[in-house]
């Protein structure tokens, strides 16, 4: 089989819960080797997108390929293929970190099994204590020893929801270095997060809310596409500012950052004539880049009025 | 402040309520339970079983031997389902358990009885347990000493002897002395595996559900089947390891007698804990969680011991009772385990109690593959 451009190529991918649609006809496409952020604020519907790309879920609605198989037809052989790594850790934990790999490595029937078990230790360095329990690791050693079982069978696509949740800054740049180096041997990762630090750090990103598809693309082409014009307001007491801005037409979001207040909205002059009527000379005021949290912000602002 | 406060009492009184609410199951149980007991201990269990199936073979078709077997029947013990004509017909109902008593009225028992000279009344019956034969037998005692005093009357009135015109002999087969032991403890093999297997695996399902790690599972390659028989197969050898266990109790320290094949228990034995290990499972993916889990065994488990014959005799019980008794796996194999290591049964003769087995077998091990959900929809 000839490898396919995109390792997730989906169109109209619908699943509804009783009468509630959690995910409403999303299309997306994943190149081979691409780190896709999947971005959305909690209940959106990003693990039930990926349960269907893994074929936990069949979709009710859609059609598509995940590494070129049928989403509906061919959920075994994409299971083969893909490693999942699930929010919750869901690993044997009155199992030590060898055995849980070693029983996966089994599961996925891996050729020389113990040395595939002994290299993925290593890799990610969890030989030396690869008889530990894995019910008494901490959060990031958890999540170390759930990446590595996911990759024990050498998967082409990796769906990791949440994987940096509760882990700590070293553990999850670490993390993210490994993402990196595996995205460069050229396998492909769908992640999600609520990291914006981790969203910049995705090739790519699509961002979901209410179950609808917002917004995708890079970095840049997310932040262009929100038209959202941004001013920074720094200096001290800023309450009184940030009440006055609240409610003026034009002000969208005002949001309090330590020392300095993020004002922003998608009409530029109905803004820019906001805060030319608030401005002070006790405060410093800057156009500012818009970041991606405060577009993500406006984002799902605007789809609750649309959707809810 | 290290008091005592009502309030923080209250708050915590409320919460079990609001918890026991939504676990509707639980609550179900907590209901069932002794709803269950109380109808299986008021109705259904009798320590004093009559109309035993009763099989007679008699020579004699004179109007004594018509009336000894009329009085027989009015005790309330006796339900005559069976007339034998060979005495090898007569051990054959016994050994296949289709009578419970076979009595053998000799051909000159009229005869005998007008001469004076106390015929012999041979009651055979299958002692396996004692429970069941004992009261029966003591009404045959009775009997004996007023059932011919109509007829004996006037000039015949010599013939009632102190000790009654008629000799009952008493033969009781398979368990001759009458000792509880080797009836509950074959029985008990039954027991034991019910108990262990059927909760061990109804808490493996629920347990990777609970625990997330069945999200996993399902997100890998592996079958429902071969979770399943994955799972059943180490239960399987601990089953076998209690079985050798309570044998070796039953030789060395019970001293039950093993006149059947050993071979032949442990093959059914592998049919028997298969049941058990398919109704946990089954169980298990029904259960939302291991506390349910482990009322659902033992909502299995209590009818498994008070309903199959274990405890109380099974034609002790109303009909309805028997019925249910018939559908447990547990009252096949008790059956098959008495009837090989006390009778001596071969595969021939415990063949109608083996396909119970596979028929339940059959049901729970479907119901537990269907139920058991490939993916999360």
């Amino acid at each position: 089989m000839s490898a396919p451009e995109f390792a997730i190529d989906v169109t109209g991918v619908t699943k509804r819960f009783g009468g509630k649609t959690v995910v409403n006809a999303i299309d997306l496409q994943v190149r081979r080797g691409e780190i896709y952020g999947f971005l959305g604020p909690n209940g959106s519907g990003k693990t039930t997108f990926i349960r269907m790309l893994c074929g936990l879920l069949t979709p009710d609605g859609g059609t598509g390929t995940c590494l070129g198989y049928d989403v509906r037809a061919e959920q075994a052989a994409i299971k083969r293929h893909v490693g999942y790594m699930t929010q919750k850790f869901s690993y044997y934990e009155d199992l030590s970190i060898r055995e849980n790999l070693d029983f996966i490595a089994r599961i996925y029937d891996v050729p020389d099994r113990a040395a595939a078990v002994q290299h993925s230790l290593e890799r990610l360095g969890l030989a030396n204590r690869s008889h530990q329990l894995a019910g008494q690791l901490s959060g990031g050693w958890k999540q170390r020893l759930a990446l590595a079982a996911c990759l024990i069978h050498s998967p082409q696509l990796l769906l990791l929801d949440e994987p940096t949740a509760g882990v700590d800054p070293k553990a999850r740049r670490d993390f993210w270095d490994e993402i990196h180096q595996l995205a460069a041997d050229g396998l492909t990762v769908l992640i999600t997060t609520h990291y914006m630090d981790e969203a910049e750090r995705c090739h790519r990103l699509a961002y979901l809310a209410y179950g609808n598809l917002l917004t995708r693309g890079t970095v840049a082409d997310v932040v262009a596409s929100a038209k959202l014009t941004t001013w920074v307001v720094t200096g001290e007491n800023l309450r009184p500012v940030a009440e006055a801005l609240r409610g003026l037409a034009g002000v969208e979001q005002v949001v309090a950052f330590g020392t300095t207040l993020h004002v922003s909205g998608r009409d530029a002059a109905t803004l820019d004539a906001a805060v030319a009527a608030v401005r002070d000379a006790r405060h410093e005021w800057t156009k500012a880049r818009s970041g991606l949290e405060d577009v993500f912000i406006s984002l799902m602002d605007t789809a609750r009025d649309n959707f809810s | 402040m290290r008091r005592f406060t009502f309030h923080r009492l209250w708050a915590i009184v409320l919460k079990e309520f609001i918890q026991m609410k939504r676990d509707r199951v639980t609550f179900a149980m907590m209901v069932g339970i002794p709803l269950m007991q109380l109808l299986l201990f008021g109705y259904a269990i009798n320590s004093d079983p009559k109309h035993l199936p009763t099989a007679i073979r008699s020579a004699d078709q004179g109007p004594f031997a018509r009336t000894l077997v009329a009085a027989l029947k009015t005790s309330g013990y006796f339900r005559l389902v069976r007339e034998a004509r060979t005495e090898a017909e007569a051990h054959d109902l016994l050994q296949l358990g289709e009578v419970q008593f076979v009595i053998n009225i000799p051909e000159d028992f009229s005869r005998r009885l007008l001469r004076g000279e106390r015929p012999t009344v041979l009651v055979e019956a299958d002692a396996t347990d004692p429970a069941a034969t004992g009261p029966a037998l003591a009404a045959v005692r009775a009997v004996a000493a007023g059932v011919f005093n109509r007829d004996l009357s006037g000039p015949l009135a010599r013939l009632r002897a102190k000790d009654g015109p008629v000799d009952f002999s008493i033969h009781a087969h398979y368990n001759p002395e009458n000792i509880t032991q080797y009836n509950v403890v074959p029985g008990l093999m039954g027991v034991v595996l019910t108990m262990t297997m059927v909760v061990i695996t109804a808490l493996a399902i629920t347990r990777e559900r609970e625990r997330g790690t069945m999200e996993n599972l399902l997100a890998t390659p592996v079958r429902p089947f071969e979770v399943m028989v994955g799972k059943i197969i180490p239960y399987i050898i601990v089953g076998y390891i209690q079985v050798t266990l309570i044998l070796l109790a039953a030789r060395f320290l019970f001293g039950v007698p093993m006149v059947g094949s050993l071979a032949l228990i442990y093959a059914v034995a592998l049919l028997f804990i298969a049941c058990n290990l398919a109704m946990g499972i089954t169980f298990s993916s029904l259960a939302k969680n291991q506390l349910q889990a482990v009322q659902m065994a033992f909502f299995f488990f209590l009818p498994s011991i008070l309903l199959t014959g274990f405890m109380f005799p099974f034609r002790g019980m109303p009909e309805w009772a028997q019925w249910i008794g018939s559908v447990l796996p547990n009252t096949h194999f008790l059956r098959i385990a008495r009837g090989v290591l006390l009778k001596g049964s071969g595969p021939a003769e415990i063949l109608p109690e083996v396909w119970p087995l596979v028929a339940f077998l059959v049901v729970a091990m479907t119901v537990g593959v269907k139920r058991y959900r490939q993916t999360l929809d």
